[in-house]
């Protein structure tokens, strides 16, 4: 597929479920590949516990076929439908990076299809592609297949405390007094609450539950997973309904509704990791107009640029109805690796927001300069300028990246946008050639 | 490429010279314009306009005299844009002359410049440029129309008939470019103190070039169908359309 494209003369880009918020599963003009026709398992061992499987799989496969099992998917985004080669691509992270890391770190070998040949790499094999595909959107090659380490669960169930928190101050004491704690561990914040209130806080933090601290009707089969979808939003309304008065109402609802200290409460793998996902197509509430999400990270000794992030968006009034903030642990050696030791935050706002563009490039800085960076998977907006400053190994993984695919044959949206795939070299090349025929053609001038 | 909020890092302009197109460059430059084509016939004036962006940051800003009546050269002057972009998120069609109602509804070569300057040029450009937008897959066309054009009136028809004329054209475009990718953005100013207009009495509710710009900006990042600017001559003119001739001669601007 690579070499008929690539002779065609047209750029390819993996996609799977689509559920990037920005533009890396995008190609305007290129061919875009649908993985999730490659589902299959190809082996496994569940006693050792690992799997491996087509990138096409997804997690809710995984879990629903594995979960029963006593076995579990041991990073998980909010949402259960994504891919395994959608969650190597972004390095995808989970509430409990402070403790295991990013999806990646538990990839013990993984099968790239790249221009040039498809091969097999592990972290010990290629460490220099196997990072710099972890977390490279894609642009390092065609994740074909995937092996994955597990984890030994006794049950389907969840041990959640929750406690409010009173502002972002006391959210942010809470968590850094107590995360270590928990294997799970993240905050709702309500973003429209401003003045004393600014940042205040649902903490839910989680254990898997084992087998005698279930009793009832889930100790009768505590293994059982099998998550519905209650509700479809059936149609995009127009306008959508999710506005700062809607959104208020709701955050009051939510932040009264949630205990102010609630210990070791059984919740299902589902409604503690996967609440959304019972929401289906929740993406409509916004209207055809849509949302941007904003996630970045910031140093732990960056946190006053977190306020003023905080601030910003609070004075704006733009309706961001889901805010999580959550404790990042180390970083891994993916140099486009996303999360970093600090505090990251994530905001979905209605893409119609007045001022909304202008706001987000003034927060990209606030973030940069505070040693931060945003979230390629999320991204959709970040002016390129600011790339390098965000992560700062970009020349180095650009270098792996030319090294596997020197004609650019892998291209997204997010990478013609953000200036991704071009190497510097030709890049500078480019240049020269555009000036020469500047001067060249009859009347251009510079 | 552009980004989700409608934002381009390249444009060309055809009129580079127009007060709109230039207010319009200067909000996308502070965002993230770095490489724009200013195409126009006014070379002096063209070089000015480039000065100004370039001191606002952009990285590369070339000018190209052109001329919107040399059909002949409109698809080599599009692939020659195409070529130095990479991606041409952006197409600002700005060119329009007001021509002299007077002298028009003597001269039959007059009326004839003015149409092929607003119209029939405009129109083979945009065919030209539709053409690289259609490859990529991506793109915004933008087209300065006129209320002029929604229902003309007897001081100035001929530049309303032109203007009638882009704007159905720009219309059946935007559907004929719908499933590609790209898009068409017809913008309706109602009087604009600009060069064009110098030296006549404004209409009513008129406006600036600057505020125009900002309109259109905003309908970028809403891939509006259609901007109107102001916002409220959408209303006005529904309600204009109606009227009866006998009334329509009355209404002054």
């Amino acid at each position: 597929m690579l070499t008929a494209a690539a002779s065609a003369g047209r750029t390819v880009v993996a996609r799977g479920l689509a559920r990037s918020y920005g533009d890396a599963a995008q190609s305007a003009g290129g061919v875009v590949l649908d993985t999730t026709a490659m589902a299959a398992v190809h082996d496994s061992d569940l006693e050792a516990g690992w799997v491996r499987v087509d990138a096409g799989v997804s997690l809710d496969t995984l879990m629903r076929w594995l979960v029963p099992k006593g076995w579990w998917v041991p990073v998980t985004p909010g949402t259960r439908y994504v891919t395994v080669g959608g969650a190597i691509a972004a390095d995808i992270h989970g509430k409990n990076h402070h403790r295991d890391g990013s999806f990646c770190s538990h990839v013990s070998a993984l099968t790239l299809a790249t221009p040039g040949g498809t091969r097999e790499i592990t972290p010990g094999g290629d460490a220099e592609l196997f990072w710099a595909t972890a977390g490279g959107m894609g642009l390092t090659g065609i994740v074909l297949e995937a092996t994955i380490r597990l984890l030994r669960v006794e049950t389907a169930y969840m041990l959640v405390d929750t406690e409010r928190a009173t502002d972002l101050e006391d959210a942010m004491a809470r968590m850094t007094a107590r995360d270590d704690e928990y294997r799970y561990s993240v905050a709702w914040i309500d973003c429209l609450a401003k003045g004393r209130r600014l940042g205040r806080a649902v903490l839910t933090r989680a254990e898997h539950a084992d087998l005698v601290n279930l009793s009832g009707h889930s100790a009768g089969d505590p293994l059982a997973f099998d998550p519905r979808v209650l509700l479809e939003v059936p149609i995009t309304p127009p306008g959508g309904l999710l506005n700062p008065l809607t959104v208020a109402a709701f955050n009051e609802m939510w932040y009264r509704k949630a205990p102010r200290w609630q210990a070791r409460k059984p919740e299902t793998l589902a409604s503690y990791f996967h609440p959304l996902d019972a929401l289906g197509s929740w993406n409509r509430l916004y209207g055809p107009r849509g949302f941007i999400q904003y996630q970045f990270v910031v140093p732990f000794d960056a946190e006053d640029a977190l306020r003023v992030v905080l601030e910003r968006v609070s004075n704006a009034r733009t309706a961001s109805f889901l805010a999580v903030l959550k404790r990042f642990g180390e970083a891994n050696p993916g140099p486009l690796s996303f999360p970093t030791a600090g505090w990251t935050l994530a905001l979905d706002i209605p893409a119609g927001s007045p001022g909304l563009g202008g706001m987000l490039d003034e927060l990209d800085v606030v973030v940069a300069e505070a040693g931060g960076r945003v979230y390629l998977a999320k991204d959709s907006r970040l002016r390129p300028e600011l790339l390098g400053a965000m992560y700062p190994r970009l020349g180095e993984w650009r270098e792996v990246r030319d090294r596997v695919d020197p004609d650019c044959r892998l291209v997204s949206d997010l990478a013609r946008r953000l200036g991704l795939v071009e190497p510097v070299a030709q890049h500078r090349q480019s240049r020269a050639r555009g000036q020469s025929r500047a001067r060249s053609t009859t009347g251009a001038r510079r | 490429m552009n980004d989700a909020l409608g934002m381009p890092q390249t444009a060309v302009v055809l009129g580079g010279t127009s007060d709109i197109a230039r207010s319009v460059m200067r909000g996308l430059a502070t965002r993230r314009l770095r490489h724009v084509v200013l195409a126009g016939r006014d070379e002096p004036g063209l070089e000015d306009a480039a000065k100004e962006l370039k001191a606002l940051g952009v990285a590369s800003v070339e000018t190209i005299t052109w001329d919107a009546i040399d059909e002949a050269t409109h698809g080599a002057l599009a692939r020659d844009v195409a070529g130095r972009m990479g991606q041409v998120d952006l197409v600002l069609v700005a060119v329009g002359v007001l021509g002299e109602q007077d002298i028009c509804e003597s001269d039959p070569s007059a009326t004839a410049s003015v149409l092929r300057t607003n119209f029939t040029g405009l129109a083979a450009a945009m065919v030209a440029f539709a053409q690289i937008l259609r490859s990529q897959g991506q793109g915004r066309l933008v087209v300065l129309s006129s209320v002029a054009g929604v229902r003309v009136r007897r001081s100035n028809f001929v530049y309303g008939a032109s203007k009638a004329g882009l704007d159905a054209f720009a219309q059946g475009l935007a559907e004929a470019l719908r499933p590609t990718g790209a898009g068409v953005t017809i913008v309706r100013p109602g009087w604009v103190a600009t060069r064009m207009t110098a030296g006549r009495s404004p209409a009513p509710m008129a406006t600036t070039p600057e505020a125009v710009a900002a309109d259109i900006i905003r309908g970028l990042e809403r891939r509006a169908d259609v901007v109107w600017s102001p916002a409220s001559l959408k209303v006005l003119f529904a309600l204009l359309r109606l009227l009866p001739k006998s009334v329509w001669r009355l209404v002054p601007g």
